[in-house]
């Protein structure tokens, strides 16, 4: 790999004098920059779960710090230089707008790995990381197309990029499947946590006659809402939301970072760490399918469960063609799967799906 | 029973000094949480109040005040003057949202032309020019159809944010951001960009500017005839009417400087710290201006010091939380608690407290 030096600053000068590397005997500094509090019961709690697998791995050879309720932005920046500054050696900033906060601290301080997730820019010390959660938004839309009465399925988005875009058109795909006749309503809640906006439009969905909702925001909110409401289903978000199982909560998808953030420090301590791309869905175990209750009928659930093992086995693809983009053009051709890299990119939606992508 | 009776004559000094007491009081109460969550209060102050100023990493942190600072005490200094005549602006955060639209619009439209001579300045007076213009709708229609400019204003920061958002997901969207929302990153654009004038001393123009609005703002009340009849306006509106002042004029001028400067503030940040148009790209300056003003007696000076004090909060929190393992919350909490106290301050500052029941007038 090549060597760069981006001696920029004065921070840069001073952090590297200051900086105390891991030299086998300082436990590794492990920092994680959260987007979420601690406590939001999904993405930055999984994320915060990872961070308590990570200390309790490896005990006394890691310190571990973190910052929650981190603005994407300048603020970002700062949370950042401040941990590299305090001697951290790996630092995994967990939300997409980190990504240019990442690579400008990561060049001022070219000795700190970073890990960015959900992002695409790399460099030589900075990582990426994501998971394929459209596989379990596949299981997802089985189990909705499923259970829905009204036909009218309610998802709540969080902000229209590639990841939640997949995760609608995956989640459609499968539902329409098993249901031609699934109509998707979609709210853009512009926010990855807001309680308060998340049940405004659990509950505007639930009022316009859905009785299905899914969610690609983190609070257990549309949860609350849907158990108020009484007969509609809902799926837990990043984390298992168990609390409202076995109703409305009939199945989640948990992010399981753990494996992935032990692998890493793993390999800073061995000084085998490098710039990597990681994608990982359900085979690795990066994304997991909380249990599937008995609210669903027995035969939907052994198909969701196979489809599950089919997927990590990797002897299905969510995105197998036939497949036409939303404006009727074709996209795959049947029996063609979608390559990574129109996955990354996406930023349509498939044929059938109503609406427009908010830009 | 408690009940509150008016001084006749409050005093000045204690006006001056209830900050400063409330910071203090702060201090104690803020510990007292701390050694709740098992935290050392010593510790935890020295943390949040000290380190960022002389502490280890002190270099860094004294450029990040500044970074913190220069959006709230240019902001704050706007409102002060409508305050002061009674004009409630309570929209700052919506006025910052649209100086740094303009501004970063601006900067946009000549990428990838390189003249720093011409691009940077136009970005400037487009960012003004925003702010001004949000402002201007509730201040004509208040004007002209006598609209409550606290709502107006207010209500107006949803309406930028969610232009906001379009604009990060449409116009001004990245065209080689992979379709991920996001303008380009103006700090990687020479000519745009608003990088610090002195590498790591934080300083950038955002903050220059800032420290020219407090000498303006200090000359204009104290010298000039509009200073004079914003006091005047806020003390007697009866009284300045008599003297000829035009309450119209006066609430278009408020109205408008408190815009523009929200503006400035909105296109300096996104021009250089925050560097990019994105959905999150405001995070309540704003809002946190108006705390600022108060804090600062609505005086130039007393805004530089609260702006300085309240973004000492902000850093150090940080550094609290990613230190001693203090919850966010718990720094939201302490900060609130500053605001509290200097309400509570003055209200015993304006009023007895008196117990019993009323004596007989």
């Amino acid at each position: 790999m090549k060597k760069r030096t981006f001696l920029l600053t004065g921070v840069a000068a001073a952090a590297l004098a200051s900086g105390a590397f891991a030299d086998g005997h300082a436990p590794v500094k492990v920092g994680f920059i959260y987007v979420g509090p601690i406590g939001d019961g999904g993405w930055t709690y999984e994320h915060n779960k990872g961070r308590l697998a990570v200390e309790e791995h490896f005990g006394d050879k890691v310190e571990t710090v973190f910052q929650e309720n981190v603005p994407e932005g300048a603020d970002a920046e700062r949370a950042m230089t401040q941990m590299a500054l305090q001697g951290a050696d790996l630092i995994f900033t967990t939300s997409f707008g980190y990504m240019d906060p990442t690579i400008a601290v990561a060049a001022k301080f070219p000795d700190v790995k970073f890990e960015h997730a959900t992002g695409y820019k790399r460099a030589d010390n900075v990582s990426t990381y994501s998971a394929r959660f459209y596989e379990g938004r596949a299981i997802q839309g089985h189990i909705a197309g499923n259970m829905t009465k009204t036909n009218k399925i309610g998802y709540i988005a969080s902000f229209p990029i590639p990841e939640v875009i997949r995760g609608i058109n995956s989640a459609y795909l499968h539902a329409k499947k098993v249901n031609p006749d699934v109509e998707f309503s979609i709210v853009w809640a512009y926010t990855w946590f807001d309680p308060a906006k998340e049940a405004d439009a659990a509950k505007a969905l639930i009022e316009n006659g859905a009785d299905v909702i899914l969610q690609h925001t983190d609070s257990t909110a549309p949860q609350a809402a849907a158990a108020d409401a009484g007969n509609v289903v809902t799926f837990g978000q990043a984390s298992d939301m168990g609390e409202y199982a076995p109703f409305p909560r009939v199945s989640s998808i948990i992010d399981d970072w753990a494996p992935y953030y032990i692998q890493r420090v793993q390999a800073v301590m061995d000084g085998t760490w490098e710039s990597v791309d990681t994608w990982d869905g359900i085979g690795p175990g990066m994304v997991g399918i909380g249990e599937i209750t008995d609210a669903v009928p027995a035969d939907v659930k052994a198909e969701a469960e196979a489809m599950r093992d089919a997927i990590g086995a990797g002897e299905y693809h969510p995105f197998t063609g036939p497949i036409n983009k939303q404006d009727g053009s074709v996209w795959l051709a049947a029996g063609e799967t979608a390559s990574d890299g129109d996955l990354a990119g996406m930023s349509f939606y498939i044929e059938g799906l109503t609406g427009e992508i908010p830009n | 029973m408690i009940r509150l009776e008016k001084r006749p004559t409050p005093s000045q000094t204690w006006a001056y000094l209830t900050p400063l007491v409330a910071v203090v009081a702060t201090m104690i109460a803020g510990g007292i949480l701390f050694a709740f969550l098992d935290k050392d209060p010593v510790v935890a102050i020295r943390t949040i109040f000290w380190d960022p100023i002389f502490g280890e990493f002190a270099f860094y942190y004294r450029g990040q005040l500044l970074v913190k600072a220069g959006p709230l005490i240019l902001i704050a200094i706007g409102l002060s003057l409508g305050f002061k005549a009674g004009i409630w602006n309570i929209g700052a955060e919506g006025q910052y949202i649209m100086g740094a639209i303009f501004g970063a619009a601006v900067g946009l439209a000549f990428y990838p032309m390189e003249a720093r001579w011409l691009i940077f300045p136009l970005m400037i007076l487009a960012g003004a020019f925003g702010g001004f213009l949000w402002a201007m709708i509730p201040g004509i229609l208040k004007t002209r159809f006598n609209t409550n400019e606290i709502l107006v204003s207010l209500l107006l920061v949803y309406v930028a944010e969610s232009i906001l958002a379009s604009m990060s997901l449409g116009l001004l969207r990245n065209p080689e951001g992979a379709g991920f929302p996001g303008s380009r990153n103006l700090r990687q654009y020479e000519s745009a960009a608003n990088n610090e004038l002195i590498a790591g001393w934080g300083m950038h123009w955002g903050v220059v500017a800032a420290f020219i609005a407090v000498i303006f703002a200090y000359i204009l009340l104290s010298r000039h005839i509009m200073g004079f009849n914003i006091r005047l306006t806020g003390e007697s509106p009866r009284a300045a009417r008599f003297a000829g002042v035009n309450p119209n004029r006066l609430i278009l001028f408020c109205l408008g400087l408190s815009g523009a400067l929200a503006g400035l503030a909105g296109m300096f940040e996104v021009a250089g710290p925050a560097g990019q148009i994105s959905i999150d790209f405001n995070v309540g300056y704003g809002f946190t201006a108006i705390i600022v003003a108060f804090l600062g007696r609505l005086h130039p000076i007393g805004i530089l010091l609260a702006g300085m004090l309240m973004a000492l909060t902000y850093i150090g929190g940080e550094a609290a939380q990613a230190s001693l393992g203090l919850p966010a919350a718990a720094i939201q909490a302490f900060q609130g608690m500053l605001l509290f106290f200097l309400l509570a301050f003055d209200v015993l500052t304006n009023f007895r407290v008196r117990f019993g029941r009323e004596a007989a007038v």
